[in-house]
């Protein structure tokens, strides 16, 4: 048997889209096959016609050298085929047995001890390290992800599908998510890795197939492609990851963040008594595991939540207790975390979206009446700037544009106002390799134009990429402030989980 | 600019289906459908006097639907534009019973009177959703009920009538909207210039929506409170605003029916008009033109019912069926449109 899954001349239309046009996956048994491409490229789609979640126009699947036709998920699973998805699919309040023999039930009685044991069982032999009871909520997101290939295990899958499987872990979580993979190869599995990192790619896949535009643009083998060969397949031209810095003397403070505590929704400090600068002509970069205070972080300083004591000011104005608008106004811009939820309102244009903070000001209103060419040509100026690309122009809805080019069009309305402290928080999330280039010239050139920036990211080597100095937090403290120049990746990865630098420096030398 | 085309060819098909339904009905009770439907639109539109009265139904109905459309474009469910409505007439009832002033003043007064009062009874839930996020379809239906009985009390209390405890004493002509040219012209029908007042508005709240910074800020909480926020936008000043607007206009809808259409106030009644206007803005997918389409439609099936009664016997329920029936299909037209789409898609492919 050369192939375990064979996806031939696969194609497949949407209304007025070509998903895939022509391609062919073939994995080899006991291979870790990589799906490399940019968002929007196809490969989301690919697998989930093999998922049967979608069904081809055209083209043949293959499993294990017969044809077969999978027209829902469950007859993937009865071919032995699983995915482990990016959100997972759990119960919360349940135990780890529970989810896992959750629609496997059989009888109406319930047999937990034995499940149990067959988990216990699988998790020995894979060195998964879970505790069969163990409730979800309570365990880390790198064991629920765990969870979720056992899952798979346990319905003896033996093609794994992963989705981008490390976006919601830590760097040393990662590295061994790739030992695990590693050692599911060993054990008999085929595995085909969705990912767009180029490095996790180099680092566990045996072949790769990168798609672009919906077509296959090749298959090569990884240990003899560099990382760079393979990012220019998946963009059709060169790329650099490295983004021109040259060194700075940083200028006066702008962002002061002093003694700073914030409690959640839940009435839980979040933010401890946190202190931070940021000065002009400087990218700090905050580092952090997800979820451990940076959110209630951002929301302070922007003033979407109150603070529970201390304060921030920005060019020496005390901010807290002024309005949004007023931080706005006073030189604050924010390219929020979610570009759905607070980034942009999908049902109005893009013209409208790129007014969403000046609509009031002259000139685009004046007597509390919009101009609309105003609007419309500060619109052609912000598209034509930043790259946004968009069927017709300002007049697009924003929700029709890629998540890319609605990224683009965030940043470029933020940096347009020409803000002089900019808070990016995971500016290049979901985006490809492109745009993530793009984004990133734009953050260093702010500062190389005199202004602060703040940059929240949970993707390491977008912060080692660009700051100029590196925070770390750790359950809502400030662990550390290191210049990027005198850390590494691996200290940083100890200090999130709230080593001091000293500590991490002697325990990585 | 696209959205509009859509919207009115669901609109369309829901009234068509929604004709056909009708058709079906009369059928199975036994009458004639080209016969009902004839009558029934003859009985709104055979001669001036009818075309007026028909007017005149779709006045109070364009305000209230452009109450419940207005607040939906905002992200609010406005369930309580019969209580705004009733107040709205309750006020101005009052004043031109009670206040003494030369005839355009007086109506100005009661117009706004009752527009301050419609805007008192949307402020309430919406500082409620604003303040405490208490869902403002429980609150409006909550005011609908005080509305209707402050009406109960106020009514015998400070307006009696003459003869009966149950409405209110008969508005003096110089304090009814009806004018004599338009009566006239209209041969003797209830249209008034509360017309004016409800077209007047589908523009103006037109003119606000698309062309005003409150109005873009208006939509911006109503699509995406989040972002409006994040942008700087007072979000609960906003919801408190958009209930204030859309409980005037269907305060408006009170004085137009009340004074103009009517002549006096009855205890007892949530208006029906007022829910009325969310199958109004329903078929006018929240857009102000729309709502004057549907009004009118509405206006007529609602207006040529009685005369289709009398001349066929078929009982004028019929009527409202089919209103329910497109509402139906317009609360549906999500699946209308997927059809649409798949048949546009067959034939593309059987093209082929």
């Amino acid at each position: 048997m050369e192939y375990v899954v064979e996806m031939l001349n696969i194609r497949k239309e949407f209304p007025g889209v070509v998903a895939n046009d022509d391609v062919t996956i073939q994995v080899r048994p006991q291979e870790i096959h990589a799906l490399l491409g940019e968002n929007g490229a196809g490969k989301s789609t690919i697998m989930s016609i093999l998922f049967g979640i979608y069904h081809a126009d055209r083209g043949i699947i293959k499993v294990r050298g017969k044809e077969v036709s999978i027209s829902n998920p469950n007859d993937a699973n009865d071919l032995g085929i699983g995915m482990v998805h990016q959100h997972f699919k759990l119960v919360e309040t349940f135990t780890v047995t529970e989810n896992i023999i959750l629609g496997l039930e059989g009888s109406q009685v319930l047999d937990r001890r034995k499940a149990a044991k067959r988990i216990q069982d699988l998790s020995d032999q894979y060195s998964l390290k879970i505790d069969p009871h163990a409730k979800v909520e309570e365990i880390s997101v790198g064991m629920q992800q765990r969870v979720e290939i056992l899952k798979m295990l346990y319905r003896n899958a033996d093609v794994l599908i992963f989705d981008e499987p490390t976006a919601v872990l830590t760097p040393q979580e990662t590295h061994e998510l790739m030992g695990i993979m590693k050692d599911l190869v060993k054990e008999g599995k085929s595995i085909i890795l969705i990912t767009h990192k180029l490095r996790e790619i180099k680092e566990a896949a045996d072949r790769c197939s990168v798609i672009r535009r919906g077509k296959l643009v090749g298959v090569v083998d990884v240990k003899k492609t560099s990382e760079k060969e393979m990012a220019a397949m998946m963009v059709g031209r060169e790329v650099s990851f490295k983004v021109d810095k040259k060194p700075r003397e940083p200028g006066d403070v702008v962002l002061d963040i002093r003694n700073l505590n914030v409690q959640n929704a839940r009435k839980y400090r979040a933010v401890k008594d946190f202190s931070l600068q940021v000065r002009a002509g400087e990218i700090v970069g905050l580092a952090g595991v997800d979820g451990n205070g940076q959110k209630e972080l951002v929301e302070a300083i922007t003033g979407l939540s109150d603070t529970e004591s201390g304060s921030i000011l920005i060019s020496s104005t005390d901010i807290a207790g002024l309005s949004i608008r007023k931080r706005n106004e006073i030189g604050l811009a924010h390219i929020p975390e979610d570009r759905h939820k607070h980034g942009l309102v999908l049902e109005y244009s893009v013209a409208d979206n790129m007014v969403l903070k000046s609509y009031y000001q002259e000139p685009y209103s004046k007597n509390m009446i919009l101009n609309e060419e105003a609007i419309r040509t500060h619109a052609d100026k912000v598209i034509q700037l930043f790259d946004v690309r968009s069927g017709k122009g300002g007049l697009t809805p924003a929700g029709k544009l890629s998540g890319g080019n609605q990224q683009k069009a965030i940043v470029g309305r933020e940096i347009d106002m020409d803000p002089d402290i900019l808070l990016a928080v995971q500016p290049t999330r979901g985006l490809d390799v492109g745009a993530i280039e793009y984004i990133h010239k734009r953050l260093v050139e702010q500062r190389d134009k005199g202004k602060a920036v703040l940059l929240i990211s949970l993707e390491l080597d977008e912060i080692f990429n660009l700051a100029d100095r590196i925070a770390v937090i750790s359950h809502g403290e400030l662990v550390d402030v290191v210049k990027t120049s005198e850390t590494n990746e691996e200290e940083i990865g100890l200090m999130m989980t709230g080593y001091k630098w000293e500590e991490a420096h002697e325990a990585t030398t | 600019m696209k959205r509009l085309p859509d919207a009115l060819l669901m609109a369309v098909s829901a009234v068509i289906l929604g004709i056909i339904a009708g058709a079906l009905l009369m059928t199975a009770i036994g009458s004639n459908p080209f016969e009902g439907y004839y009558h029934l639109f003859r009985g709104g539109l055979m001669n001036m006097r009818r075309i007026g009265n028909t007017v005149a139904v779709s006045t109070t109905l364009i305000l209230t639907g452009l109450s419940v459309a207005f607040a939906f474009r905002t992200g609010l469910f406005n369930i309580g534009a019969a209580g705004q409505m009733l107040i709205g007439g309750l006020c101005a009832t009052a004043v031109g019973l009670q206040v003494a002033l030369p005839r355009p003043i007086l109506l100005v007064v009661m117009v706004l009177s009752a527009f301050a009062g419609g805007a008192l009874w949307g402020a309430v839930p919406g500082f409620l959703k604003a303040k405490f996020n208490v869902h403002e379809v429980v609150a409006t239906i909550m005011m609908n009920w005080i509305a209707y009985w402050v009406v109960y009390y106020a009514v015998p209390a400070f307006l009696k009538g003459d003869f009966l405890e149950t409405e209110s004493r008969v508005l003096p002509a110089y304090a009814s909207l009806r004018v004599p040219w338009m009566t006239n012209l209209f041969d003797g029908a209830y249209v008034n210039m509360g017309l004016f007042i409800a077209v007047a508005m589908i523009f103006l709240i037109r003119f606000m929506l698309n062309r005003m910074t409150i109005g873009y800020e208006l939509k911006a909480v109503g699509s995406n409170r989040h972002a409006a926020l994040y942008a700087g936008i007072h979000v609960n000043r906003n919801i408190i605003l958009s209930m204030v607007i859309a409980g005037g206009l269907a305060g408006l809808a009170g004085a137009t029916f009340y004074t103009g259409y009517s002549a006096n106030i009855q205890i007892g009644v949530l208006p029906i008009q007022g829910f009325d206007g969310i199958a109004v803005a329903l078929l006018g997918a929240n857009n102000p033109l729309g709502v004057l389409g549907a009004a009118l439609f509405f206006g007529l099936l609602h207006a040529g019912k009685g005369f289709m009664n009398a001349m066929t016997g078929i009982p004028p329920e019929i009527s409202d069926t089919i209103i329910a029936t497109i509402i139906y299909f317009t609360a549906t037209s999500i699946l209308i449109g997927r059809g649409l789409n798949y048949l546009a898609r067959r034939k593309k492919k059987g093209g082929k």
